[in-house]
């Protein structure tokens, strides 16, 4: 199948949902990929199974600040920089591209640079979701090692990262990105089809236009919440899933610690029974409370989405008193195993509850 | 003296007011001709209260005309656009997502050159001064009238920005520029997408403050005038010129200040309710809150200032329907056509009007006209009015403690009860003119909006420069001396951003200097 500019609309929605408050708003993405797709032809998307074991895949994706991608917008050139270089570096030139992170701008980055270059997308990522650093893949859970990273900019600057620990590839890019501008292109974890075989969430592009879909369907149809929630349960990660509050923000806190956006959302139920639920950030949500203790924990995805119209709501577009309904989503198989809680888990977000799958929680 | 104006697409009001007193007060339907309008309901006023034109020292005029005509793409320029932002940003090209419409009416001449600064307002590129006189020049040569420049982090640093725009006045001394920075905010889409709609307003905003000039020439009026703002400050006619965008949603945003200038509350919820919707807007510190999202206007995304407004479909024309076990009401409505249509005045239309003249809120048509309504069915109708609005209201909160709620409107009557979360209801005197009241009280503002290094100037140094900043910008827009005062400051710290980066949005206003100190244009 071919990604179509028709197709960029719902993927940006259903990335914004899987970005779970967080992964930068996907507008700017979605206008490049479209222009990218208008100028050189929609790229083919492929399902991981297809792929030959010996292909040479590669992630592209933007590292930086979302109010600095907002006004830097992208050139496409630094991406072929970025992926160039590592094609020298590894000897082999990339034969697919694959997206490291479905939630938020990321999403669209490989769609786009797949039809820049005229190479197939995989029809799949590394988080299944948004994640705030890059060593929180199941591309390094499994195996995959992160370097050589390339991070290019605009200025046709590149810089390569060779580092034996993932958790230092993420704070030496970040240094690197920052002293590059703060909207730089990254590519890194080369792979081969048998790595993203292993070590990948597969089908994940496909589920983000079909939960676009589905809440544009729902709109036509009267209950967008409703058909938002259908469509996940029909879905093998997806299906354990329910709106876990439904309320408005009564109190919001927000601040910037080591470069994140942290902070506390408080909602009140608006059926008068003064039930409260709290929902904890890190860029993205990481776990919902209520009075009777967890209700959704990372990886578990924690979305917010307007009560009437399902539109999903990032962090830094909460307010207070606005309408939303708390939905709370399973995690793909591969993101729950022992290794992968090691590596995004609650712990390594500092939260002392224990990893519960929500299907426990509902 | 002064005189406050509100041209509505429906109505143009009129006050005089001196100092706190209303002398006079009219309401009548807006004119295609917009000057004929505005000269009607001057004279009315001015025979009403028996003033002379030497008595007023002022006219503020609040207008739609902009907005209206941005949306239906009439009377638009085509636009030169020059971005300052290469090598970034050529994989999004300027007009990327506007709609078919529009982009006929402002053409596609676009131009991206070298420039743009860093978040940190260090340069990303050295400005490309030759591209930006060779566009010129190929501008010229199509014959374009109106240029708009916007660059890469121009509200961090505008230098480019300004430079560009002298290189361009050389090469076309008669164009008229628009520069991003002067209205939009950080995102380079919605910035450089307010800066080409400004633009292609330029000459019907000469035109329409010249016809305002000519409208009070007319009137033997020579005291300044001023056009609303949207965000409740006045600017001067050549302002207007300039920035007809920022008129957009005035209209809304002066029925808020009237109410909270006749009410007296500086806090508080405002519902303006009329023949079809309702507008709630929150008042804090007096003036309305802004939007903090992007706004679409005409299917263009923006994000300049506007009031942060939600609209229902509650007026007092709203359809009342009556199944088995539920009443609904709205959100359609029978509009300005509810003296014919609704059962009160003789009509065949159940209305929500009708409901509180049934349910004895309202005293207007003849009340005997729906005595034979059902008591039950009425109650619950005026139940779900209520329901409306606190549900609305709710939603506008700023914060979980009750507050005031202001009525304005004709639809205000269909509020009888209390409604939860509000500490009061106020329904001032003159309610109904509340609008042109907003626009005769209007006051001169400056804003600053900047990212800031806590780490360098610590939190306080840094407020306290945004506030100079500020306050000297009302002042240099006319505000007199001694009477500035902050209104509003907004903390937004910048994620990933180290060393403390928070963008801060400061504004300051003040009364209107004395005429002869004042930069009001003259007519």
């Amino acid at each position: 199948m071919k990604i179509a500019i028709a197709d960029m609309m719902d993927l940006a929605r259903g990335a914004t949902f899987l970005g779970t408050g967080g992964g930068g708003d996907p507008y700017s993405g979605r206008l490049f990929a479209e222009q990218m797709i208008h100028r050189h032809g929609a790229p083919e998307m492929v399902s991981v199974a297809d792929v030959p074991d010996d292909a040479a895949c590669y992630i592209i994706a933007m590292m930086g600040a979302p109010t600095v991608i907002v006004e830097k917008l992208m050139n496409g050139k630094d991406a072929e920089l970025a992926i160039s270089k590592l094609e020298s570096i590894t000897g082999r030139n990339a034969d697919y591209i694959i997206p490291a992170e479905i939630g938020g701008v990321n999403s669209t980055l490989p769609i786009a640079f797949a039809a820049q270059r005229g190479l197939p997308v995989i029809d799949a990522d590394g988080m299944g979701r948004a994640f705030p650093e890059v060593q929180m893949t199941t591309f390094n859970v499994y195996g995959v090692p992160i370097c050589p990273i390339v991070i290019a900019n605009d200025h046709m600057e590149s810089t390569v990262i060779e580092t034996p620990v993932a958790k230092s590839a993420e704070d030496i890019g970040r240094a690197v990105a920052m002293r590059m501008g703060l909207a730089v292109m990254f590519t890194g974890y080369p792979m081969t089809g048998a790595d993203v075989k292993r070590a990948s969430v597969p089908g994940t592009i496909s589920l983000a236009i079909g939960i676009g879909r589905a809440i544009a369907m729902g709109r036509h149809e009267g209950d967008p919440v409703e058909a938002l929630l259908s469509y996940l349960k029909s879905t093998d990660y997806f299906k354990h899933c329910g709106v876990l509050f439904d309320g408005k923000v009564v109190d919001l806190l927000r601040e910037t610690t080591r470069g994140f956006s942290i902070g506390r959302c408080i909602m009140e139920a608006l059926d008068g029974s003064s039930r409260r639920m709290e929902v904890i950030f890190q860029n993205e949500h990481l776990v919902a409370r209520d009075d009777k203790g967890v209700r959704a924990i990372v990886p578990d995805l924690i979305a917010m989405v307007d009560r009437e119209t399902a539109e999903p709501i990032t962090t830094e577009a909460l307010r207070y008193g606005q309408r939303l309904k708390v939905v709370g989503v399973s995690a793909a198989p591969q993101m729950r195993t022992p290794q992968a809680l090691a590596c995004f888990g609650p712990q390594a977000f500092g939260l002392k509850e224990k990893f519960t799958p929500i299907e426990k929680l509902l | 003296m002064r005189i406050g104006v509100d041209v509505g697409g429906t109505n143009t009001d009129a006050v005089l007011m001196a100092g706190k007193t209303v002398l006079a007060a009219t309401k009548s339907p807006t004119t295609e001709d917009v000057s004929g309008g505005i000269i009607a309901s001057i004279k009315t006023i001015l025979e009403r209260s028996g003033k002379k034109p030497a008595d007023i020292e002022a006219v503020m005029i609040g207008t739609t005309h902009f907005t209206n005509a941005f949306v239906e793409a009439k009377h638009l320029l085509e636009v030169g656009i020059i971005r300052l932002s290469l090598p970034s940003a050529s994989g999004i090209p300027p007009l990327s997502d506007w709609p078919e419409r529009l982009l006929r009416a402002v053409g596609r001449h676009v131009y991206e050159v070298a420039g743009g600064y860093q978040y940190d307002g260090r340069e990303n590129s050295a400005l490309d001064e030759r591209a930006i006189a060779q566009a010129a020049k190929e501008m010229r040569k199509k014959g374009l009238k109106a240029v708009a420049i916007a660059g890469i982090f121009s509200p961090i640093n505008a230098a480019q920005e300004d430079r560009a725009a002298q290189i361009v006045q050389q090469e076309m001394p008669e164009a008229r520029i628009t520069l991003s920075h002067a209205i939009g905010r950080i995102g380079m889409i919605e910035r450089e997408n307010a800066a080409i709609m400004n633009a292609s307003l330029a000459s019907l905003s000469v035109k329409v403050v010249d016809s305002f000039r000519v409208a009070l020439k007319k009137l033997g009026l020579h005291a300044p005038f001023y056009v609303s703002q949207n965000d409740g400050t006045l600017m001067s006619a050549e302002f207007v010129e300039q920035y007809p965008v920022l008129t957009f949603a005035s209209g809304p945003t002066n029925s808020m200040r009237g109410a909270a200038y006749l009410s007296g509350a500086k806090n508080a919820i405002v519902a303006d309710i009329g023949g079809t919707t309702t507008d709630i807007g929150v008042l804090s510190n007096g003036f309305p809150r802004e939007s903090s999202v992007t706004v679409d206007i005409g299917g263009v995304r923006t994000n300049f200032r506007m009031p942060d407004i939600f609209a229902i479909g509650l007026g007092g024309g709203s359809l009342v329907r009556v199944a088995k076990n539920s009443v609904t009401v709205g959100p359609d409505s029978v509009g300005f056509r509810l003296l014919e249509k609704g059962l009160a005045f003789g009509g065949d239309t159940l209305t929500a009007s009708d409901i509180a003249v049934a349910a004895g809120a309202a005293d207007m048509g003849d009340r005997s006209l729906v005595e034979h309504l059902d008591k039950g069915m009425v109650d619950q109708a005026v139940d779900v009015i209520h329901r409306l609005l606190s549900e609305a209201v709710d939603r506008m909160k700023s914060s979980a403690a009750a507050a005031p709620l202001i009525l304005v409107g004709g639809g205000s009557v269909l509020i009888s009860r209390q409604i939860p979360g509000v500490s009061d209801i106020l329904v001032p005197q003159n309610a109904a003119v509340a609008n042109a009241i907003g626009a005769a009280i209007a006051q001169v503002g400056g804003e600053v909006d900047r990212v800031f290094s806590y780490e360098e100037l610590g939190r306080d140094g840094a407020l306290r420069a945004a506030k100079a900043e500020a306050s000297e910008r009302a002042l240099a827009a006319g505000a007199a001396l001694g009477t500035i005062e902050i209104v509003d400051v907004e903390e937004l710290p910048l994620q990933y951003v180290p060393g403390g980066a928070v963008r801060l949005r400061v504004r300051a206003v003040g009364e209107l200097a004395a005429s002869g100190e004042s930069r009001g244009a003259k007519a």
